[in-house]
């Protein structure tokens, strides 16, 4: 079960032609790809693209109307590998994934999928997690365009221009026997607007119908002689085939040309940014009519060098918005000018920054050193943000203490069951000294930020144990500890980690954080999860995966909320005279998935009038003395401070907001880390039982008579509330 | 044709919150209220691993019809506007920040400015991790990002709208949504902000009572200007210099602003000050009333904290000890160099002698909790209705060492060396207990650990507390004879012996650096000063890596 549910939204995809609908990127995406007559969809979730593989699970009965199938692949590998339907059937196919990682793990299927080609049209729908925000290495998916040579599309990011860059990229794809890459940036899936809606379009071919007529061609097949014919066909043929789609269907822009003898040219992904600068410099407005031509490449792989002539040949010189390192795309336009003999001036980062996200600030300087330089009398107004950053009057003058604003990093959810696991290991530690430990991708990496600060690498999904893989050595006092998320270790960390660990005997500790989900993208299930799914098979336990590829130490903590537990595990763990990988699968459910599915069953619950029991935690004003071990050792949102209320005393004493799940780690902890006795569990029953309320008479009864004599002592010396 | 400068522009909002505040529904309630009236609107996230409880930017881009802001000449580029998918510093109309450091930050990044932009701001605190692992007051100054506020904006509409919303039954997007619509930063009525959350058809009611409270908040504080309904549309936008309002922040009622508790704990002390000066047996109980006669010998700004003491210690022990403490301030106010203004030494004196002299043992734990005031505390807290029953459950680990020293000195210390009784203690305690405050057993288990107050003073732990105290005070008389300055700085080192178990004992190894490094500074220049960095240096972590440093590059004595 997702995070975020469309089953709402999903309704929409039924439109017709005609209908404008209003939606978010993702929803224009999906309608895109059943407009386009798409016949298998696969993928695997990951920022920004997660909510594209919930709209297409929540779509699933739409799809089965219409005959697509629809998978949720292991990894972006299997997703990228599913495209083989493609080769020799006219399908036409889409998967989805995180990029550049997703591409760094789908590499291997693509690039053999590039080089025999496709006969159905193949897209590969990428979301770019570049720039603020994200959560990866800042590279280009355009490299992988480049080396395998596969058509990239960076739209405008426009709702209609994105459905209309699906609904071309197949195209693209089969004119040119190429798979396409669509490159959606991070804002663009989350961007809301409007398009003319087409009636979906049932597959010519359904997956059916092709396994049932099976073909195969071995010219397609990536085997010597094949490939080397492979490499020709790619520069021979299909290049060319898609230079001709690209200029015949006008994917790329050419606006307001005539206007001057300067002009920009642009990633598609960027010109609304570009057409923002240009209106702040006062030389375009809202609806694009731009005083100076631009050239906007909605294709920015291959680029077409006729159209990249044809727009230079009336200027003296060009400036080139291209975001991210390094400069590809401002190196093939050198060379194609260079061979040209063209005496255009290009620029590009020698005025835009080489490396970092192209936000408006970064644009509009850029475009002003340009137009400055070249045509000084087209900037009409001159942005705050270019103002000089000692102005009083710029933007960036700094108006309020730098010290008074903290960064805010993301941290473990209220409630989370991960976060008992690190109070857990801090403990341990406490007793065995430090580990190294070699993290994985997921939730668990917010464990190297305060207050934990665990962790000091990380080298991928699933990668965790593979990580700790050198830090081997039979003589070491301390044994490294890695860590993997269920996620990763379904996605690949069964082989690449744990089977590696057993076959070259790593003395490691393995931590698999079992929560049920693919927690940190949004709650998907995995082959572990204890949901039942309908279209899916579930429940099949890790520490028995793990044992069946030859762990013999494993063991699976069930309630990671119980600290104490999960340390002396721990201790047991890392130090066990037994040899090979140590497993420890710590298990208990997302918080955030479990508010999800608990909240409305209570609801329903109290509304029948059923006895139900809230719990949430508390910490004593009175007692607390506000040195915050505590929250060093938990770093739950819910835990925090306030003011202390005793006029005596003065730092802030510890907290806990009505948010507060009640998971009892922080009662866990002060036991386990023996902190302080100010944390109380309240408990209230709600709709309580005949006995309940016979119970309380009598105890609120002996409350009074046994406090009495200590209330009344008081009030000689206190003065009257 | 420069039709940005002209006006002839989007609108921009940008709203910064922090993950599961609702910034999403707030930017979608702004992006309807928009298309209701006629505007293009859009609206991009940056969501990712943000909505982890990290810092989260959404943004809106709001453009009037076409014949609200006509276009001369050719056919347009594009039919539809080409929207921004980044707030641009330095042009963004309307910042909404749901935390007064999101402010700060929106401020930092260049997004609110003096001369465009409306903020309007939560000033409920959210505190950061960094706030919230000191070992002491790690919070940075409200005061600070208020100010900045202020700079850094056209209008300001700030309150704590967190509170607001709560006391609403609803969720801070709402009570923003109505200070939004309040300011009078866009052109919509607010018929049509409030059809945006009917239509929305959850949680209508409590969500169209928040806005309500944030209109009127908004409207308060927002006279509007002369050219109000002018200015809010786009095309008119000039950027003329506009004198920035500075408007009035209310005070807050809630805790969450530390800034307004601060300065509410601040007001009642001035009040206290002032009814000690003619009536001071008044802030105490019949018991105490003729102790507290004497505080107007002391000096006048001292009194309230005096008298806080005298009721803490009687409680804590009895009247004698109340007595004991007053001798021990009545010290400090005969060499106070201050005693007619804010008599710092004696002030100080009288918080930590007192917070010392009632230090935590595990007879004060079992008081504290059986308070019928805490069960009332509790009961408002976790929201217990009429109908509902609560019970209270105790988290509890008394360690061997605790126990002992409650003891008589004469039982204590021989069992503290008894091999059987540690290990009977540690049996029942060491994975801790579990008490029902509201069972009958449990209640008379800590209403009996309660009433062996009397035999505390011959425990272990009285004996030697009240040593160190001596000893401390001692050290701080003698320094006020010649700097007391350092005095007041030693009497504040009490502030590092705080919390339970190892951090109560790692406390107290810092307080004895403490007192090694005044010792060592008396008589040197600047001695205070270099005190209180020691003292800061000691709450600094939590191995105390940062104090030996410190207190190691002092030159030996």
């Amino acid at each position: 079960m997702a995070e975020r549910s469309f089953a709402g939204e999903v309704q929409q995809l039924r439109h017709g032609a005609g209908t404008e609908l209003h939606v978010e990127g993702i929803l224009a995406v999906t309608k895109a790809l059943l407009q386009s007559g798409v016949a298998y969809v696969g993928g695997y979730q990951g920022a920004p693209i997660s909510h594209l593989m919930d709209v297409l699970g929540d779509a699933q009965e739409i799809l089965e109307e219409l005959d697509v199938y629809f998978e949720n692949s292991a990894s972006e590998a299997t997703a990228a590998a599913m495209l083989a339907a493609s080769v020799h059937y006219p399908l036409r196919g889409a998967v989805t994934f995180k990029s550049t990682v997703g591409l760094n793990v789908a590499s291997d299927a693509l690039a053999n999928l590039a080089s025999g080609g496709v006969t159905g049209g193949a897209l590969i729908i990428l979301g770019e997690d570049y720039g603020e925000g994200s959560s990866i290495m800042q590279e280009r998916s355009h490299a992988f365009a480049m080396k395998s040579q596969m058509w990239l599309l960076d739209p405008r990011p426009n709702i209609s221009a994105i459905v209309d860059a699906v609904e071309a990229g197949f195209e693209l794809s089969e004119a040119s026997n190429t798979p396409v890459m669509l490159d959606l940036r991070l804002r663009s899936c989350h961007l809301t607007g409007s398009f003319v809606a087409k009636d979906n379009k049932r597959p010519p071919m359904t997956v059916t119908e092709a396994a049932e007529n099976p073909k195969r061609d071995v010219s397609r097949i990536v085997l010597p002689p094949a490939s080397f014919l492979h490499e020709q066909e790619k520069v021979n043929e299909r290049w060319p085939a898609a230079v001709k789609f690209i200029r015949e269907r006008g994917l790329n822009e050419v606006i307001a040309n005539g206007s001057a003898d300067i002009g920009i040219i642009t990633q598609g992904g960027l010109y609304n940014t570009l057409n923002r600068s240009l209106e702040l410099l006062g030389c375009s407005d809202a609806y694009g009519n731009t005083r100076l031509p631009l050239y906007v490449m909605n294709v920015t792989y291959p680029v077409v060098d006729e159209e990249i002539l044809d727009f230079v040949k009336d200027k003296r010189a060009v400036l080139l918005v291209e975001e991210g390192q390094p400069d590809y795309i401002e190196q093939n336009l050198n060379t194609i000018l260079r061979r040209a003999g063209s005496d255009v001036a290009l620029h590009g980062k020698d005025m835009l920054p080489v490396a970092g996200e192209y936000t408006s600030a970064a644009v509009t300087r850029g475009v002003a050193e340009f137009l400055r330089k070249h045509m000084p009398e087209l900037v009409e107004h001159e942005p705050a943000l270019l103002r000089d950053k000692d102005d009083p009057d710029s933007p960036f003058a700094p108006k309020v203490d730098a010290e008074a604003v903290l960064p805010r990093p993301p941290g473990l959810c209220t409630g989370c069951p991960e976060r008992p696991i690190f109070s857990g290991l801090k403990l341990a530690e406490r007793e065995t000294g430090e580990h190294h430990v070699s993290a994985d991708i997921g939730c668990h990496l917010f464990s190297i930020n305060a207050p934990f600060h665990l962790g000091a690498t990380t080298m991928g999904y699933g990668l965790g144990s593979a990580g700790a893989a050198a830090l081997n050595s039979k003589d070491a006092d301390n044994r490294t500890i890695a860590i993997m998320g269920d996620g990763g270790f379904w996605h690949n960390g069964l082989t690449s980690g744990v089977g590696n660990a057993v076959f070259n005997k790593n003395d490691q500790l393995l931590v698999v954080v079992d929560n049920d989900y693919a927690a940190a993208t949004g709650g998907q299930d995995v082959l572990s999860s204890e949901a039942t799914v309908s279209h899916r098979s579930t429940q099949h336990p890790i520490e028995k995966a793990a044992r069946g590829v030859g762990v013999e130490w494993a063991r699976t903590i069930d309630h990671t909320y119980d600290v104490t537990k999960v340390r002396d595990s721990f201790l047991d763990a890392l130090t066990t005279e037994e040899e090979g990988p140590k497993l420890l699968v710590m298990q208990s459910e997302c918080q955030l998935n479990r508010q999800r599915r608990v909240k409305p069953e209570m609801r329903q619950a109290l509304k029948e009038g059923k006895r139900v029991v809230r719990e949430r935690f508390g910490v004593d004003e009175e007692t607390c003395t506000g040195d915050h071990a505590c929250i060093r050792i938990s770093g739950c949102p819910s835990l925090t401070i306030k003011s202390n209320p005793d006029p005596l005393r003065q730092d802030p004493v510890a907290t806990v907001l009505d948010s507060c799940v009640g998971c009892g780690v922080c009662g866990a902890n002060a036991h386990a880390a023996v902190l302080c006795p100010s944390f109380y569990r309240t408990d209230v029953v709600q709709n309580p039982t005949k006995k309940d309320r016979t119970l309380a008479r009598i105890r609120s009864g002996w409350m009074k008579v046994a406090s009495r004599g200590i209330e009344r002592r008081a009030a000689r010396f206190e003065v009257a509330a | 044709m420069s039709s940005w400068s002209e006006g002839r522009r989007p609108l921009t909002l940008a709203i910064l919150a922090l993950g599961g505040e609702g910034g999403g529904v707030l930017a979608d309630w702004i992006v309807a209220t928009a298309e209701r009236a006629g505007f293009h609107a859009q609206n991009t996230s940056v969501a990712g691993v943000a909505q982890r409880t990290g810092a989260t930017v959404y943004y809106v881009e709001m453009l009037p019809p076409r014949d609200a802001a006509p276009d001369q000449g050719a056919p347009p580029v594009r039919s539809e506007p080409v929207m921004s998918i980044f707030p641009t510093p330095g042009e963004v109309d309307v910042v909404i920040a749901s935390e007064l450091m999101e402010s700060g930050r929106a401020i930092q990044r260049g997004f609110s400015t003096a001369d465009r932009t409306t903020l309007i701001t939560s000033t409920n605190r959210v505190y950061s991790i960094d706030e919230k692992v000191a070992l002491g007051d790690g919070r940075v100054d409200d005061a600070k990002l208020i100010e900045g506020a202020r700079r850094a904006s056209r209008r300001l509409v700030a309150a704590d709208f967190a509170d607001l919303a709560e006391q609403k039954g609803s969720v801070i997007s709402a009570s923003l949504f109505g200070a939004l619509a309040g300011s009078g930063a866009l052109p919509f009525s607010r018929e049509q902000f409030e059809e945006s959350i009917t239509a929305s058809g959850k949680g209508v009611e409590a969500s169209l009572a928040a806005f309500a409270a944030g209109f009127d908040v908004a409207t308060t504080q927002t006279a509007p200007p002369a050219d109000a309904s002018e200015e809010a549309v786009a095309g008119s936008q000039k950027v003329d210099p506009v004198t920035p309002r500075l408007i009035e922040l209310p005070v807050s009622n809630g805790a969450s602003s530390s800034g307004s508790t601060e300065t509410t704990k601040a007001g009642a002390e001035a009040e206290r000050n002032r009814i000690a000066s003619t009536d001071p047996a008044s802030l105490v109980g019949p018991g105490l009333r003729d102790l507290a006669e004497q505080v107007r010998g002391l000096p006048a700004a001292a009194r309230s904290m005096i008298l806080h003491g005298l009721v803490r210690t009687a409680v804590y022990q009895d009247r004698a000890y109340a007595e004991r403490f007053l001798a021990r301030v009545g010290a400090f106010a005969a060499v106070d160099p201050d005693p007619e203004g804010d008599a710092r030494l004696t002030r100080e004196a009288a918080r930590h002698i007192a917070l010392w002299m009632c230090y935590q043992d595990t007879i004060q734990v079992a008081a504290q909790k059986v308070r019928m005031r805490r069960m009332d505390r509790i009961r408002q807290e976790a929201k217990v209705r009429d109908n509902q029953l609560m019970q209270v459950r105790e988290f509890l680990h008394p360690q061997v060492d605790e126990i002992v020293d409650t003891l008589p000195t004469w039982l204590g210390e021989p069992l503290s060396r008894s091999r059987t009784f540690r290990r009977i203690v540690r049996a029942t305690t060491h994975k801790g207990m579990i008490l029902n405050t509201n069972s009958v057993v449990g209640y008379t288990l800590l209403t009996t650990m309660a009433r062996i107050r009397p035999l505390r003073p011959r425990s272990v732990r009285f004996v030697r507390e009240q040593a160190a105290i001596e000893q401390w005070i001692a050290q701080a008389l003698d320094a006020a004879r010649t700097d007391p300055d350092l005095a007041t700085e030693i009497i504040e080192c009490q502030r590092v012996l705080k919390g339970y178990g190892s951090t109560y004992e790692h406390g107290n190894e810092s307080f004895a650096v403490l007192m090694d490094a005044a010792r060592r500074l008396l008589g040197k220049p600047g001695a205070a000063i270099r005190l209180a960095d020691l003292r800061d240096a000691a709450l600094a972590d939590e191995d105390g890596a940062l104090l030996q440093a410190k207190a190691g590059a002092l030159q030996p004595a």
